[in-house]
């Protein structure tokens, strides 16, 4: 490929200028500031802040809450990926079978992506309300059967139903592409070779989809780490008990509620690091992806 | 019996008719060529008898079973795709033995058979490789193989060989015939190349936009051409046609410009009766000029080689002629050409279909004298 080399100039300059003012701005200065946080502690009656080294992060790891956190964020992770993977694979595959209808959800189920995840918080906070909505029907059933703030394990199935609503859509795109890639003599070869549509799938469709598979899987991950503060916040609010205290809930609960900025920047960083390895994990990937041809 | 019986099948795509109305009996054992110009339906008549498409209107029967409603797999077919469509994720021996697979072979018949299989196509040594690391006729062959393992009763070929190189596809082609004479199964061959449809056919089936033009065997459909079309698709360089009306008075054909081209024996006519002569271009005779029934000038010559290719412009038609001699014909020239009345195909102008004319044909030895 070609590349074009410019010579610095004030256009250039002015042109680049928003862009990085952006990223400076809202990554670099918080990002610098969250390690200067994250190693230093304030001083209990004002001036200035002492450095502790890694006090910070052995407070937070000996820290049990912090524990409970990640195993809520495992779940949740784990849960929201196989269920928007699932459901994703399987419109896609209807929509790639063309079956009934297809046009008009092959667009609805796209949506979903372009809402920001307070909205989806808020849109769930009326399908799970324990008053009203569907739910309510249940209640009358059986009373006080369902109710997000009292019940943990509702809690966070409530908040994955969400993220994993939420992430569907892009997931949805990337397999749909995968699947109408697949050449459709490949299909009719194995056809003729006797396979019946399901076996198509066990044996084509689905190995042929490893590779976006796989991609899937690290972009759902780290979605779910990054990007569930809107749902849990309107939701349930971290709660019951901290039972949907994911990590980046957490990080915000304790230092904007609790106003231990020194813990929730070691938090951060912890996090930040998280989220490297597996984009690490998933440039190597991308890189190396198996390609057929 | 017929072991494939089409009638009156047709398939439209939306509004388009692609096929309309195609009856054709293909016999079991016979190597039968679909031949046709790009985009005039072979491979759509193809994937009908494949069950890969949906008849729209017709019925199509393998073997005495009415088929329009089953399954690919239910009907006895194995097909080669133009672009071969390995599995690309399996190795070239899980290509092959899949079939087996899916019919729930046990694993050690389905091992032996498909070594055997890869044996007979040459791929032994391929048979852990992945369709990737393969060149495009050991692709080609993977492909023949994996239609090969099933045992079908008829084999479906479409364009197989349009992506090897011209050498590998000769190979190929000789390949091909061998197998089927091996095995004995029907095969049903598409290609739009004349030449492969005139080594490897059986009979010839030549189609254009959508309905069959001719069905015959390759000397059939060569030496008595059915229309206009087939007349100008097969054979090459192309048959040369000239447009005149018959005159019964002077027993030949009356060319526009005056020139009486005469004919052998006349056929059932009325006088002036519009028509297209045909002459290929092996058959006319260049001679020095005043000498032949129509006077041209060479337009351009071009050396084949073996044979050189005289481009004439008479009056201004193209008319072509091949020879053997190297004559210096510079452009311009003004020649004779000899009309050798027992080549002469005539066709009618109004329907371009072929007009007998009553004339003992040079004799050809019949096909079974030949083939036993
Ligand atoms: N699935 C399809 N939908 C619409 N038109 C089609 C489809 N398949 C083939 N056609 C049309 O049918 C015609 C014949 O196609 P095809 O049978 O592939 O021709 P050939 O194999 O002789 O080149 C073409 O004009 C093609 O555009
Ligand atoms: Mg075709």
């Amino acid at each position: 490929m070609r590349r074009a080399h410019f010579k610095f100039s004030w256009i250039a300059a002015a042109l680049l200028a928003p862009q990085l003012l952006i990223v400076f701005v809202f990554f670099y200065w918080p990002s610098a500031q969250a390690l200067y946080w994250a190693f230093t502690l304030e001083q209990p009656w004002g001036g200035g802040n002492t450095w502790v080294g890694f006090d910070n992060f052995r407070k937070v790891l000996s820290d049990p809450y912090y524990w409970s956190s990640v195993r809520v964020s495992v779940i949740y992770a784990l849960a929201t990926t196989v269920l928007a993977i699932g459901m994703a694979l399987t419109l896609a595959i209807f929509v790639d079978r063309q079956l009934a209808g297809y046009r008009a959800y092959r667009v609805a189920v796209i949506w979903p992506y372009a809402v920001a995840a307070p909205a989806v918080g808020l849109a769930f906070q009326f399908v799970f309300n324990p008053g009203a909505g569907i739910f309510s029907y249940i209640n009358a059933v059986a009373p006080g059967w369902w109710d997000l703030s009292q019940n943990p394990w509702q809690a966070i199935a409530a908040i994955v139903v969400a993220g994993a609503w939420k992430q569907v859509a892009y997931s949805f795109v990337f397999f749909l592409a995968a699947l109408q890639s697949i050449p459709r003599s490949l299909t009719e070869a194995a056809a003729m070779d006797g396979a019946r549509p399901l076996r198509r799938m066990i044996d084509l469709q689905l190995p042929l989809l490893t590779p976006t598979f796989f991609f899937l899987l690290v972009i759902n991950i780290t979605d779910s780490f990054t990007d569930s503060f809107g749902i849990v916040d309107t939701l349930t609010g971290g709660g019951p008990f901290r039972a949907t205290d994911l990590l980046v809930y957490k990080i915000y609960a304790d230092g904007f509620r609790g106003f231990d900025y020194s813990g929730a920047a070691a938090q951060s960083i912890i996090l930040m690091l998280l989220v490297m390895a597996l984009t690490f994990v998933q440039f190597r990937y991308i890189e190396r992806r198996v390609h057929y041809t | 019996m017929a072991e494939i019986s089409i009638r009156k099948v047709s398939k439209t795509f939306g509004k388009t008719t692609v096929l309309g109305g195609v009856d054709l009996d293909i016999f079991n054992g016979e190597f039968v060529v679909i031949l046709g110009p790009s985009g005039c339906g072979k491979s759509t008549l193809l994937r009908l008898i494949a069950g890969l498409e949906e008849i729209s209107a017709g019925e199509i029967a393998i073997a005495g079973v009415v088929v329009n409603a089953l399954e690919p797999r239910e009907r006895g077919c194995a097909m080669v795709f133009q672009n071969y469509a390995l599995y690309p994720h399996m190795t070239v021996a899980q290509n092959i033995g899949y079939a087996l697979k899916v019919a729930g072979v046990a694993r050690a018949e389905r091992q032996a058979r498909v070594e055997a299989t890869a044996k007979s196509v040459g791929l032994t040594e391929y048979l852990d490789r992945k369709p990737g690391q393969l060149s495009g006729g050991q692709r080609q062959r993977v492909a023949m193989a994996r239609a090969i393992i099933r045992e079908p009763r008829v084999f479906l070929f479409d364009e197989p060989l349009s992506n090897l190189d011209a050498k590998l596809r000769v190979q190929m082609r000789h390949e091909i015939r061998r197998i089927h004479n091996r095995i004995g199964a029907t095969s049903v061959f598409v290609t739009h190349d004349q030449h492969e449809g005139m080594t490897l056919a059986d009979r010839l089936v030549v189609m254009n936009k959508g309905s069959i033009e001719q069905v015959g065997t390759p000397a059939e459909v060569h030496d008595r051409p059915a229309s206009v079309y087939v007349a100008g698709f097969i054979g090459s360089p192309a048959m040369n046609f000239l447009p005149g009306q018959i005159s019964l008075v002077r027993r030949g054909v009356l060319l526009e410009n005056g020139t009486l081209i005469p004919l052998a024996q006349m056929p059932v006519l009325e006088d002036g009766h519009l028509v297209q002569l045909g002459i290929r271009p092996e058959h006319a005779r260049l001679t020095p000029r005043g000498r032949g029934v129509i006077e041209a000038q060479v337009d351009m010559i071009e050396d084949l080689g073996a044979q050189r290719l005289c481009n004439l412009m008479f009056e201004d038609m193209p008319f072509c002629v091949l020879i053997e001699a190297r004559p210096p014909l510079p452009a311009g020239t003004p020649v004779g050409l000899d009309i050798p009345a027992e080549h002469i195909h005539l066709f009618d102008a109004a329907s371009e279909r072929r007009i007998e004319i009553a004339l003992p044909l040079p004799v050809a030895a019949p096909a079974e004298a030949l083939t036993g």
